[in-house]
């Protein structure tokens, strides 16, 4: 039985989340075996500080967290960018283009930094 | 019995010594730091069970397996019991990059001390690790609460500011050792603490530090779990087994998340003075014992955060992560890069970073504390 050392570098990865899910879930099922359950209406209720709820707990949520989750995306896809360029720099191969590469990097890095400076003076950043 | 059996055995083997040791280490860390807390606040914490207290978070987690399975009304139910379960799996799939030690031969075997040992074992540790906001997020929504709304929604906006500066910050490793593969940057930090990428990386080192305890919600920024605003946070309406479930994960994050920092800036498993590891059990054992000292001064310096800052306000929050930690990952990114394109001794990194430490400082504090003054 031959299987690529790609597959077997990985493989332990595979067997990690099994052994994570089981230690959750059997844990999990082992106390529901042994908990008591005895509902009664004045413990199932929502917690809001004693009094009985007020409105519906799915409330409108502000807009700033979507701005921050779209922010979030545009940082992330360029980091993945960032760090695939940074193992490249050090290829033996490439030594000679290092400059033209931090080059490269520095132009990518400005565009950012105009969108950067764009979501900062549109107050993107700030929460009050 | 073929090889990828045996494989398969060992593999089963190392995951058990390792997901022993992340969970074993929930309630040490516990203990210690309600004992430490308590020693920082002039009382004396947990000393009734056992001698010395010492048996406390035993007694603690052999209460809860008693506890009832209360389910409150109006949750979302699949994602109110899945929720848990999404928040502990991830940390401890991360746990399975981490190298515990340098390579060893038992039986003619090679065995490498991590659970798994690839080429992109460091950005695999990112993308899982990140994967519990999921588990927060989820359990804000479906717990039917305002509180646990908040707190989900804070925690998930928190974690992907920091996460940013986090991924940034450890780019200027990858210039200096130019590999994802965390025994790899481990094994080139070997002889002597002067080799450790912390002194490469002062900097980057900050950056990550600050961006990690943001990321595992330890105070100063633990808004998520807020208890004077936000009662418990996203685990408000959660109890028994499944409330343990969430604790488990923020202290066993706390723990691989330091294992990982020792890794990255603190020589991993090396000790501080020059040794050359051989491939006995008992080498691998002393690079564990280091690996495991370099975490409990981390997990100390925790607690010590804890027992000394206040927390952020939300909009201090914000601005410390987008306006001042991202900016700084970028410029060490440059410097770094063209320092590294240079072919400069290690030395000019490390006092260019020390540099760029100072000035930040200095600048930062003036411009608080001019708008602090203005604000009167």
């Amino acid at each position: 039985m031959d299987i690529p050392a790609v597959y077997t570098a990985y493989w332990p990865v595979v067997l990690a989340a099994a052994a994570a899910l089981a230690f959750a879930v059997g844990t999990l099922a082992a106390w529901l075996l042994i908990a008591p359950r005895r509902p009664n209406a004045v413990k199932q209720e929502p917690y809001e500080c004693g009094i009985p709820p007020l409105a519906p707990a799915r409330i409108q949520i502000s807009v700033k967290y979507y701005l921050v989750a779209l922010l979030f995306l545009l940082f992330d896809m360029e980091t993945m960018f960032i760090l695939a360029w940074a193992i490249t720099l050090r290829e033996p191969e490439l030594a000679g283009a290092r400059f033209f590469l931090i080059g490269e990097m520095l132009v990518f890095i400005a565009f950012l930094a105009v969108g950067y400076l764009y979501a900062w003076r549109k107050g993107a950043f700030e929460w009050n | 019995m073929n090889e990828f059996l045996i494989y398969s055995l060992i593999t089963i083997a190392k995951i058990g010594v390792v997901f022993g040791l992340v969970i074993g280490s929930v309630p040490v860390v516990v203990l210690a730091e309600r004992k430490l807390l308590g020693w920082m606040q002039v009382r004396p914490g947990p000393n009734r069970v056992g001698p010395w207290g010492l048996l406390q978070t035993l007694v603690d987690a052999a209460k809860v397996f008693f506890k009832e399975n209360i389910i409150p009304d109006g949750v979302e139910p699949l994602t109110y019991r899945l929720a848990p379960i999404l928040v502990i799996t991830p940390v401890l799939i991360s746990a399975s990059v981490i190298p515990f030690g340098p390579p060893v031969t038992i039986a003619g075997r090679e065995i490498t001390l991590a659970i798994a040992d690839f080429d992109l074992s460091l950005l695999f540790f990112f993308a899982v690790a990140t994967l519990s906001v999921y588990g927060i997020v989820l359990a804000g929504w479906s717990s039917n609460n305002k509180w646990s709304l908040m707190g989900g929604l804070r925690s998930s906006a928190q974690m992907f500011s920091y996460e940013i500066t986090l991924s940034l910050s450890i780019v200027g490793i990858l210039l200096t050792s130019g590999t994802f593969r965390l025994t790899a940057i481990a094994a080139q930090q070997a002889g002597g603490f002067w080799h450790w990428n912390m002194f490469l990386q002062p900097l980057g080192f900050v950056l990550f530090l600050l961006a990690a305890i943001a990321e595992v919600n330890r105070t100063p920024f633990d808004l998520p779990e807020a208890e004077s605003e936000l009662t418990g946070g996203f685990h408000t309406e959660y109890s028994g087994m499944r409330f343990v479930m969430f604790y488990m994960s923020e202290y066993s994050s706390v723990f691989v998340m330091s294992s990982v920092i020792a890794t990255l800036f603190l020589g991993g498993y090396n000790p501080p003075f020059p040794y050359t590891f051989g491939t006995s059990w008992f080498d691998g054992a002393i690079g564990l014992f280091w690996l495991l000292a370099k975490i409990g001064a981390l997990v100390f310096f925790f607690i010590w955060l804890r027992g000394t800052l206040p927390r952020l306000r939300y909009d201090e929050l914000m601005m410390l992560g987008w306006k001042i930690l991202l900016p700084l990952a970028f410029l060490n990114l440059i410097v770094t890069a063209i320092l590294v394109a240079l072919n400069w001794p290690g030395w000019v990194l490390g006092l260019t970073g020390v540099a760029a430490l100072i000035v930040t400082d200095l600048v930062v504090s003036q411009i608080l504390w001019r708008r602090r003054r203005a604000a009167g």
